[in-house]
């Protein structure tokens, strides 16, 4: 009997996994070869989907992109024994791509079925919730704080003062809130652990659940990601059922109820407060700040808002202490990010790697350089609301205060890359544009500066008065920066700046007129 | 007619409008501008906030969509590996416009910003289904195996 794995992520899916399994069963069949197909998650290497798997005694052996009918050549090669084919990788472990990798919030993704229980445990699963029910509170929050983790959807804000909070908020209920409402362009790490590796965000949330006194736990999911819907409904039932949620979790006399609740396809509903309101079954309009949702969130009530991998984040640093995180990345950015290598490399796909790598080892090493095999011009660091990073700055380390200091912004690490048939004008304009769509409208800076922006660009574009609507755009994008009430108006004049300083002959100008 | 047999279990969960809304047009395709009231009724608020929040999301339609729906991701990522042409072709060779259904109903076509398949741009979901690199000729296969070539 061999183990045969085909991902069930929906990237493989999209690419045909799921015909590429069958074709595997039918063609064992025809055979009378006894197999097991194991539909497994996403190794990340994307570009390698369908990346089909065979365990052998020395380690899984991978073959991609495989497509239906490369399968009875497979069969032919007796790829069951791993032997040789052209689409051979060797032993998975040993890609390049993976080996240098540091995967402890993916640790698992790739290798288990994501729906497997008995996998997650039998890979370190529910160690971290384990702990956590033998340790005060005080104690579980004060780890969090210790490891340095900061919220990973993009603010960086410390994780553990947050908790903090809330664990010192007096209140008949308290609620924690997953904000899965991953709509930046260039990211799907929040995807990938829900589709593979659940159960990790579902430990996570009780853990901050047990830690602080709430029972109930809402994931606010994108409707965008059906499949990551079927796939965290299944599991909550499975961790339901074997006691990890509920009532009486473990044995543990502690509670927490885990709901999945779908958006509507509105992007300002990432931004938490905004999510919230959401929640409550109302338009997505932000809310002022304060009161902090840690003290008045969820139906007024205290509530943690933490990104998909803030919280999936937190089972390895319950089970190998804070000290073990603490350990891996730069500065004040500890521990590793998942980046999400996008848009036109040849090698798109997720690396998770500590703090501190540039993006040129992100672009060039694992991206392999562009798809198109032209050069790389722009990359856009952190999503739509990003700065677009020149290859003269590729060198600059990935870590929050660092991005800063070139007016650039880590983010939620999505890293999506043109190459030199890009329109950077183009790309401004776009920037405006999405934010005139998604914005909320409470607050004019945003919503007006928005439109007015896409029409200073297109006279800019057109050459209209280009040296004063250059001036106007800039005054423009000053006043959205000031005086939005939130990140969206806040921050989409990065990318227009970041275009318009960068890549000026894009806009008609050259850098001396710039510097003018 | 009414809506209600459709959502009444969920009346009672707290902040219940998103996920009635939800049910509604997984049922129909749509909400109907008739459900609103009687919403508003059962969750106690007035028509404007029904129709306030019905309105300010974007996946939310107030009319019957085509047979098949078919949407482009139109962000970044997908910009970068030539969605917008892709969006021309589909255009041209579904006979209609972002937004928009054909003229028989057979297809509705819509936006969007980002379906997660960012390394395999660009992206696409038909029906439901996500598609990774998405290449005119590979986006025209689709819609016939869908449509059954009627398209």
């Amino acid at each position: 009997m061999t183990r045969i794995f085909v991902p069930r992520d929906s990237a493989a899916l999209s690419v045909g996994a799921d015909h590429v399994a069958a074709a595997i069963t039918r063609e064992a069949a025809q055979r009378g070869a006894t197999i097991e197909l194991v539909r497994n998650g996403s190794r990340g290497m994307l570009w390698l989907e369908t990346l089909v798997e065979v365990e052998t005694p020395s380690g899984r052996v991978a073959y991609g992109p495989v497509n239906p009918e490369d399968v009875p050549g497979l069969f032919e090669a007796n790829f069951l024994n791993g032997a040789h084919h052209a689409l051979s990788h060797g032993l998975t472990e040993h890609i390049p791509y993976l080996a240098k990798q540091e995967r402890l919030t993916f640790a698992r993704v790739g290798i288990t079925d994501p729906l497997s229980l008995s996998d997650y445990l039998a890979h370190d699963g529910y160690k971290g919730l384990s702990n956590t029910l033998t340790m005060a509170p005080a104690d579980v929050v004060q780890q969090v704080t210790d490891s340095g983790l900061r919220g990973r959807g993009g603010a960086a804000f410390p994780t553990g003062i947050k908790w903090k909070t809330v664990l010192g908020a007096q209140a008949a209920q308290k609620y924690i809130v997953c904000n899965a409402d991953e709509g930046d362009s260039g990211t799907f790490a929040d995807r990938m652990i829900m589709e593979d590796d659940p159960f990790v965000l579902i430990e996570g949330m009780t853990i901050a659940g047990v830690a602080v006194g709430a029972t109930q736990g809402y994931i606010y999911l994108r409707s965008e990601y059906p499949y990551a819907f079927d796939i965290l409904n299944q599991a909550i039932a499975i961790a339901e059922k074997a006691h990890y949620l509920g009532e009486n979790i473990q044995g543990s006399g502690k509670t927490f109820h885990l709901e999945v609740r779908l958006g509507a396809g509105a992007y300002i509903c990432g931004e938490e407060t905004a999510l919230l309101e959401s929640l409550e079954g109302k338009r997505g309009i932000v809310r002022f700040k304060p009161p902090i949702p840690a003290l008045k969130g969820l139906f007024g009530l205290p509530t943690i808002v933490n990104n998909t991998i803030s919280f999936a984040s937190v089972p390895i640093i319950m089970d190998k202490g804070g000290e073990f995180y603490k350990n891996y990345g730069m500065g004040r950015s500890r521990g590793t990010l998942p980046f999400q290598l996008a848009g036109n490399l040849k090698q798109g796909g997720l690396v998770e790697k500590a703090f501190g790598l540039t993006l040129r080892e992100l672009v060039e090493d694992f991206g392999g350089g562009s798809a198109s095999g032209r050069p790389i011009r722009a990359v856009q660091v952190g999503g739509p609301l990003g700065a677009y990073v020149p290859p003269e700055q590729f060198d600059t380390p990935l870590d929050y205060e660092s991005y800063v200091g070139i007016s650039a912004m880590v983010g939620h690490g999505g890293i999506v890359a043109f190459d030199d048939t890009v329109d950077m004008a183009k790309m401004a304009r776009y920037a405006m544009e999405f934010c005139a769509i998604e914005s909320c409208g409470k607050c004019t800076p945003c919503r007006v500066g928005s439109t007015r922006g896409v029409e200073v660009v297109d006279k800019i574009i057109a050459n209209d008065n280009r040296a004063a609507n250059i001036e106007l755009l800039r005054s423009l994008c000053d006043t959205m920066l000031n005086g939005s009430l939130c990140a969206m108006g806040g921050m989409a004049p990065f990318p227009v700046l970041s275009a318009l300083n960068h890549f000026p002959e894009d806009f008609g100008i050259n850098k001396k007129e710039l510097a003018a | 007619m009414s809506y209600t047999e459709l959502y009444s279990d969920l009346v009672n969960q707290p902040g219940a409008l998103l996920p009635i809304f939800h049910r509604i047009q997984e049922r129909l395709g749509y909400v109907p501008e008739a459900a609103l009231p009687e919403i508003a009724r059962h969750l106690n608020l007035s028509r404007a906030e029904v129709h306030g929040v019905m309105t300010f999301y974007h996946d939310f339609r107030s009319a019957p969509p085509g047979k098949t729906i078919v949407k482009i991701c139109r962000a970044e990522a997908c910009q970068a590996m030539g969605s917008e042409a892709l969006v021309e072709h589909a255009e041209k060779c579904l006979g209609t416009h972002m937004h928009s259904t054909s003229e028989d109903g057979s297809v509705t076509l819509e936006p969007t910003y980002c379906l997660g398949n960012c390394a395999l741009s660009p992206a696409v979901m038909i029906n439901g289904d996500l598609k990774g690199r998405v290449t005119p000729a590979r986006f025209d296969a689709m819609i016939a195996e869908v449509t059954g070539g009627a398209k």
